[in-house]
């Protein structure tokens, strides 16, 4: 099980050729994932060699690569100025799970490929993440799969850093599925999505959700927990010492006026029977607590 | 990026929406002399208006009208260098002075909710416009625009006929919303603002001040964006940060902070700002190297952060995702032979993740009197707060 990716996953990647997306396909391959076609127009019908005698074949397009391979996942490495491109490309082939790893694409490019994706059959995760894992079955993005192994947390974080960080305290418990949703102002999946799909998923007993600054999605997220999950969530909120009007490295974290602080959300994360952790050390041990008690 | 209003002036004009003339003046006779070019219009009378980007300049005197250029030069010495909520005044807006009949509102913004955007609008205008939602929601009609349409004469008739106007007043509005959609899509902007957008004594739809937001991710379709920046308002260090293509934000305190990942470091931020609070230490930056980063990365990061006089000791928080242990250790190793024996500021350097052991031997083999290593973040805030307090 896990969520929306798992050891049947059938992975290409788009922008594969480029530096970052032959360094990650190497990654991934490494860490077992099934890697079956790289998408590029200029190179289309190329093979490209990776360690351990691996060849991966070359697609014109993410159409061509769904049917020649069955490909249900496509993973983004385009640059910026031509994501936008490639993501409404994979939308129109109908590929089921797209993972945008590209930082730095304009919001108005977000917006744009994000709202014509709304009742067409892709679920878009990003812009600017790390994508996602179900260690032991399948990795689609940059999260190091040595991290952590198989286990029964489902992991949703804003931050690439933090949740590597949160895996690595959380490592002899283990994680069904870590979901980086990127720290973008327009994203494709948020906490939501991923709080809903991990109440479903009978591979997870217990959720972390960490958040930062910027937006409300952590308050809505928060009120969704109230009346939807009954797995047990803790939380983490980074950017308390943020000031105000500054964007802090992700451009969705900024504080405006009054709006978007890390108080705010974590008063109404507390307020929906969320337990917070002071900080990322303090929420692991909370989530041991818990693991430790439903065993 | 925010704009000043006299950019976002500039900007309204270029795409068609109906502004009066207006020069900027960073003196007060090239206050005057834009004063008898501009008052020449409208009766001689103009409107000095200090440019900061900030609200409530009205109130802290920021706004004089003057009858005559002479005027406008005396209003122009009184509001340059005066200080508005902590933003001094080095520049002012010399306008055209209008005959208002009335103000209203209107925006367009990014709506992280809903991912779309929203146009807002209300005949109420000329007010704080969180007081007028707070007050008197009713007053301010709310209308999503769908990023792959934008604001077309259907969609600029649906916010006219929500926010309320007649029609005459409506079908005058209708062009001028369209012009800011242009301006919202065609420069990248996250904001535009109009208030108010007046209608004149006689009858015609004027943005009288605007307030524009635009997406730095946009750089690499809007070269001419780059000539807006308030260079002179950058925080040298940030400037010198960027430079390098590094992530800074100068803050108050004393404990230079540095690592990867945007969220590790908001969240290091706080861990500072916890274990400080005994010590009376804070951060005094954050700086995200990124992920993968190199040995020359964290030297550049490290070198930026001891240029702050106010650093009294400095954290290291890298957890090696991608980014490798040994790396970031070199690094670390190479920005302190360059110092030499002038540095000394202890460092404090936490790591975890990939090629961990090797980064740690390293760092031990190297065995600065400078360098403490700490095995958990806690740890290592404290030990950072504790030593810079004792500096």
């Amino acid at each position: 099980m896990a969520i929306w990716l798992n050891s049947d996953s059938k992975v290409i990647v788009q922008g594969m050729t480029g530096s970052e997306g032959m360094k990650h396909t190497t990654r991934m391959l490494a860490s077992g994932t099934d890697i079956v076609g790289g998408v590029n127009p200029r190179k289309a019908g190329q093979v490209v060699d990776f360690p351990g005698d691996v060849q991966v074949p070359v697609f014109g397009t993410v159409g061509e690569a769904m049917e020649a391979t069955g490909a249900n996942v496509s993973v983004v490495f385009v640059p910026p100025a031509f994501a936008k491109d490639a993501v409404i490309e994979a939308i129109d082939a109908g590929i089921p799970l797209l993972v945008i790893i590209t930082e730095g694409i304009a919001v108005r490019d977000s917006a744009e490929f994000y709202n014509y994706s709304k009742g067409k059959s892709t679920r878009i995760i990003g812009p600017n993440c790390p994508g996602l894992i179900s260690p032991g079955k399948s990795n689609a993005g940059i999260i190091p799969a040595d991290i952590s192994g198989p286990g029964r947390i489902g992991l949703v974080s804003k931050s690439g850093t933090l949740t590597y960080q949160m895996m690595y305290e959380l490592r002899d418990f283990g994680f069904s599925t870590a979901v980086g949703i990127g720290g973008d102002p327009i994203i494709g999946t948020t906490h939501i999505d991923c709080l809903e799909a991990f109440q479903n998923d009978p591979e997870t007993d217990a959720i972390v959700m960490i958040g930062e600054i910027g937006g409300d999605a952590e308050e809505r997220a928060a009120a969704y927990i109230k009346e939807h999950v009954t797995k047990p969530v803790v939380g983490y909120v980074a950017g308390f010492t943020a000031p105000e009007g500054k964007t802090m490295g992700h451009a969705g974290a900024i504080v405006s006026g009054s709006a978007g602080t890390a108080q705010a959300k974590k008063e109404a994360l507390e307020a929906a029977g969320v337990k917070v952790g002071k900080t990322p050390s303090e929420t692991a041990r909370l989530m041991r607590e818990i693991m430790e008690s439903m065993a | 990026m925010d704009l000043f209003e006299y950019q976002a002036r500039d900007v309204f004009e270029k795409h068609g929406v109906p502004v009066l003339a207006g020069e900027v003046a960073t003196t007060p006779e090239q206050a005057r002399e834009a004063a008898e070019r501009i008052g020449a219009a409208s009766g001689g009378v103009t409107v000095v208006k200090a440019q900061v980007k900030t609200g409530g300049r009205g109130k802290a005197g920021g706004v004089k009208v003057a009858k005559t250029p002479e005027e406008a030069e005396a209003a122009a010495r009184q509001i340059l260098g005066m200080d508005i909520k902590g933003h001094t005044v080095h520049k002012v807006m010399v306008a055209q002075g209008a005959q208002i009949a009335e103000e209203y509102y209107f925006s367009i913004l990014l709506d992280r909710a809903n991912r779309s955007y929203l146009a807002m609008c209300s005949k109420e205008g000329g007010m704080e416009i969180e007081q007028l939602a707070e007050e008197r929601p009713e007053a301010l009609a709310k209308i999503e625009v769908d990023p792959n349409v934008g604001i077309d004469d259907a969609k600029a008739q649906e916010i006219v006929d929500a926010a309320g106007f007649d029609a005459e007043t409506g079908a005058a509005i209708v062009p001028v919303l369209k012009s800011l959609w242009t301006v919202y899509h065609d420069e990248d902007a996250t904001l535009v603002e109009v208030n108010p957008l007046v209608k004149t004594q006689s009858g015609d739809i004027v943005a009288l001040d605007g307030k524009v937001s635009l997406d730095a991710n946009a750089a690499f379709r809007q070269p001419h964006h780059a000539e807006l920046e308030d260079v002179d308002a950058s925080d040298p260090l940030e400037a010198a940060a960027k430079e390098k293509d590094l992530n800074y934000v100068k803050l108050d305190g004393n404990v230079g902070v540095i690592g990867n990942g945007a969220g590790l470091m908001m969240s290091t931020l706080d861990v500072v700002a916890y274990a400080g609070e005994q010590y009376g230490s804070s951060p005094a930056n954050f700086l995200d190297i990124g992920g993968g980063a190199s040995a020359e990365v964290m030297a550049n990061g490290l070198h930026i952060i001891l240029s702050d006089p106010q650093v009294k000791s400095v954290f290291v928080n890298v957890f090696g995702g991608i980014t490798a242990c040994d790396a970031v250790a070199n690094g670390i190793v190479g920005a302190l032979q360059k110092l030499g024996d002038e540095e000394d500021r202890p460092l404090v350097v936490r790591l975890d993740g990939n090629n961990v052991e090797e980064g740690r031997r390293i760092l031990a083999e190297f065995n600065h009197p400078l360098v403490t290593i700490e095995e958990t973040m806690d740890g290592a805030a404290a030990k950072a707060a504790e030593l810079a307090a004792a500096k």
